[in-house]
């Protein structure tokens, strides 16, 4: 059995709401061993709930939650517990193959056990408020003071430099700060009502930290040195958009939003389809699709019309073209549109919804979803790897780690702590713990 | 001297569109040797999408390929022939890394499947990045941004209710899933430079949705957690309220801002709009109350209305509420964070000149990402790779032009 590779490389994290906690997952999968530092006193941002113990009202039964913020607050069959924060989806769905323990660093007692555990770790990854480090005084060069072959990466949503250092941001403004958010948009509506929830820059931001702590380990593998990641997440979001920057930077050209349009492609958009709020997508990149578009449907009169004869003219006729496909695709079950399309070469497909994707035949017979038995929350089918590896397979190994449940194995086997020391520690709550001690923040 | 993170890990890139070149330029930027390779006299078909360089659409001035190529070096090989297979494979013998993001059936038919090179070469990684994976019934199905998104991410709840679900502006998701694979290419490069084991990497790009695309990994977990099948949201202002403070993007006297807020922040937006006198209104007194929030809009949106966005995202900042205004590209390249950071680069290319380009997606203290050359000329390095690299004389060179190989 071939060992994983990252086996051997130990990470201490304190990654909060998406980005940070993606970021090490992905770590965590190929092998590293990601250690959370939780706190019992201290109740991170969005990550294991919005408040440690939250009013029934705040463990909503649909997808319509506070403060418009969208799904993201289920709980295990709507039903928070003893223990809500063992409960909580979001913690769920970035928290496989981690670890967890508890020091309370907000005493110097704490800050000193911390920094044997650094002591003992190859990298340092944390994705709070650019000031929060500063704070602790566990900045990249105190620490490095303890450790001086650390890996540390800090990534505040505008980066560690500059003057909107302190500048706290979610998703939404990184979005907007970036141009994404402009950029997505139905056309025939203006931002204030095109409120999408969805907001790239964690995805973005979170692929490539991962990304960054790889490349810093392996020039420390050849080097021996350890140095400081700066990430600004809004710098992970722009290459992202590059086409349009260089738009901009060569032609002086803002673009306008498009929204499930292309510049270059017709038909190219979602149709509806058979059943309750059912859609497909469908894009034609070529007129040898176009022709084989025009026989999945049976080659109706209409297809055969000067007005979509060539790609610049279904470009500018498209409006009437949309309504002809659609009356043609609401008569068809959205999987039906991709079979039949796809089967004379075009690009199509279902717009699944969160139940169709448990169901759908490509993920299952890849083995996407993989079973997980988690002590607080029960046995269920979780997302799994984003990749495959035939050389060194990756899994779902462990379960996302409840509040402190590695203490022992932090405080003992690694830092070498003996039972008394740690009873003792406990006993002050600078270590241990599994529930929250402290108020919700609101 | 060894300065760069990947400096001498040697990759052999096949890719073309977006994810994967996207990938490659990661590992390039950060110091990886790659070789890209197109195919002769057409190239990667990202040389004819726009924008253009002055709208000119010619296939050496292509931003989206400029900017996806950079520091990479560029030969044409035609792998339909044998030749041309038995090139790939001397280079593939040097090589540490392989990524190719053709349809699954394209390099098996080549005779270029992982099982054969790796007899090349038993330390190669190989990548293959695909629209579905390597297996599975959808394998050989042929994709786009918009299908991508529709059946991996969360196409289904972006947007609102009562319309049709929206795709996400540009090519993010084929950005993401290079992204992602440049995690699982170090990965793999990890497992062989500690264990001397080359490995087939095998990238879904609908995987990668699936398991990152913000919401969609969160909403799996919520259906199978409590069954809630998460849609599209009615427009906000049409959305049930739930506090008294704003949430979403909100019209201000030069453009839009999008604010958040959290209950505990109230005090904050007191300060931000200077109005200290709103903490003893019995009007705000419960934070959770909808119609305390409706009262609160109609003071909202009017001092909005006297602040533009730069004022604004100031105001902000100072009281700690996470504000941002809607830039555009053209407010990007002023920002003065950005500009502070030194974020965007100018690069020059022998057919566009300078242009400003996107910088660092992080910044490297020890071993620093750097542009060492522009994206390459379609064939711009034959002769260094084919000569120089494998020692081909240069009369082969012109006999391989001839034969259409390069």
């Amino acid at each position: 059995m071939s060992r994983l590779p990252l086996e051997g490389v130990r990470i201490v994290a304190m990654p909060v709401v998406f980005a940070g906690p993606f970021a090490t997952m992905l770590l965590a999968d190929l092998g590293a061993e990601v250690i959370l530092v939780e706190s019992i006193h201290h109740f991170p941002t969005i990550t294991r709930g919005y408040m440690p113990r939250p009013p029934q009202f705040m463990v909503p039964t649909t997808g319509a939650t506070f403060g418009g913020m969208g799904g993201i607050q289920t709980y295990v069959d709507h039903w928070a517990g003893d223990k809500p924060w063992e409960r909580f989806a979001m913690f769920h769905a970035l928290g496989r193959n981690k670890l967890s323990c508890c020091i309370d660093l907000t005493r110097p007692q704490g800050i000193e056990i911390f920094r044997r555990l650094i002591k003992v770790s190859d990298v340092f990854f944390e994705s709070n408020a650019a000031d929060t480090m500063e704070k602790l005084n566990l900045t990249y060069d105190a620490l490095k003071e303890v450790n001086p072959a650390i890996i540390c990466l800090s990534m505040p949503g505008l980066g560690c430099s500059g003057p909107h250092k302190y500048c706290s941001v979610f998703g939404a403004q990184l979005q907007a700060l970036a141009g994404h958010t402009w950029l997505t948009r139905y056309p025939d509506l203006d931002y204030t009502t095109t409120q999408s929830l969805i907001f790239h820059s964690d995805a973005a931001a979170g692929a490539t930290a991962a990304f960054a702590i790889l490349c810093a380990l392996r020039y420390r593998k050849r080097t021996g040195k350890g140095q400081f990641i700066d990430l600004a997440q809004l710098e992970t979001v722009v290459p992202h958009l590059g086409e349009a920057i260089m738009d901009y930077t060569m032609n002086g050209r803002i673009p306008e939003p498009l929204g499930n349009r292309h510049h270059a492609m017709a038909p190219h958009g979602v149709y509806r389809c058979r059943g309750e709020d059912k859609w497909a997508v469908i894009a034609v990149s070529s007129d040898e699709e176009w022709q084989g578009f025009c026989r999945a449907l049976g080659n109706p009169t209409w297809s055969k019309e000067e007005r979509f004869s060539t790609v610049l003219k279904r470009l500018q006729n498209q409006d009437e073209l949309d309504k002809l496909i659609e009356e043609w695709t609401c008569h068809h079950d959205h999987y039906e549109v991709m079979h039949v399309l796809q089967k004379e070469g075009v690009a199509a497909g279902p717009v699944l919804d969160n139940r169709d994707a448990f169901h759908d035949a490509q993920l299952n017979s890849r083995g996407f979803f993989e079973a997980v038995s988690h002590r607080e929350a029960g046995t269920h089918l979780y997302p799994g790897m984003l990749w495959k590896m035939n050389g060194t397979p990756i899994s779902i190994r462990k379960p996302p780690p409840c509040l402190g449940e590695h203490n022992n194995y932090v405080f003992k086997s690694v830092l070498g702590m003996s039972d008394n020391e740690i009873c003792e520690l406990e006993k002050e709550q600078l270590i241990g713990g599994d529930e929250y001690v402290c108020e919700s923040p609101f | 001297m060894l300065e760069q993170a990947l400096s001498g890990v040697k990759i052999i890139d096949l890719t073309w569109h977006i994810s994967g070149p996207y990938c490659t330029k990661l590992l390039a930027d950060y110091g990886a040797d790659v070789i890209k390779v197109e195919r002769p006299g057409k190239g990667d078909p990202a040389r004819t999408m726009g924008p253009f360089f002055k709208d000119d659409p010619h296939p050496e001035k292509s931003g989206l390929f400029l900017h996806l190529n950079t520091n990479k070096k560029g030969i044409t090989l035609n792998l339909k022939t044998a030749t041309g297979r038995k090139i790939l494979k001397e280079l593939v013998k040097d090589a540490d890394i392989l990524v190719e993001s053709f349809r699954p059936h394209v390099m098996p038919d080549l005779g270029l499947d992982y099982e054969t090179l790796k007899k090349v070469n038993p330390g190669l990684v190989m990548v293959s990045i695909s629209s579905f994976g390597q297996t599975g019934p959808y394998r050989e199905f042929k994709a786009a941004e918009i299908v991508e998104y529709a059946v991996g991410g969360e196409m289904y709840s972006t947007g609102i209710a009562g319309r049709e679900p929206l795709k996400l502006g540009g090519n993010v998701v084929q950005y993401q899933a290079g992204t992602i694979a440049s995690v699982a290419t170090m990965g793999a490069l990890f497992a062989a430079e500690g264990q001397g084991n080359g490995q087939h990497v095998d990238v879904s790009i609908m995987e990668t949705q699936a398991g990152s695309a913000d919401r969609r990994i969160i909403y799996l977990m919520g259906y199978i957690f409590a069954g809630v099948i998460t849609t599209r949201w009615p427009p906000p202002r049409e959305a049930v309220r739930m506090l008294i403070m704003p949430q979403g993007v909100y019209p201000c006297k030069d453009g839009f801002v999008n604010t958040l807020s959290l209950p505990q922040w109230w005090p904050r937006y007191i300060e931000a709009l200077g109005m200290p006198e709103l903490k003893d209104d019995p009007k705000f007194q419960n934070l959770f109350s909808a119609e305390a929030g409706m009262e609160f809009d109609a003071i909202w949106y009017s001092w909005l209305a006297d602040h533009d966005k730069h004022e604004l995202f100031d105001i902000f900042l100072k009281s700690k509420i996470a504000s941002a205004p809607v830039n555009n590209p053209e407010d990007l390249l002023g920002n003065v964070q950005l500009k502070a950071r030194e974020y965007f680069v100018e690069i020059d290319h022998a057919r566009t000149g300078k242009v400003t380009y996107p910088g660092a997606p992080f910044k490297l203290t020890e071993s620093p990402w750097k542009i060492r050359c522009p994206a390459p000329l379609l064939g711009q390095h034959n002769e260094e790779i084919y000569c120089k690299q494998l020692g081909y004389p240069k009369e082969d060179l012109v006999k391989l032009r001839e034969g259409g190989i390069i």
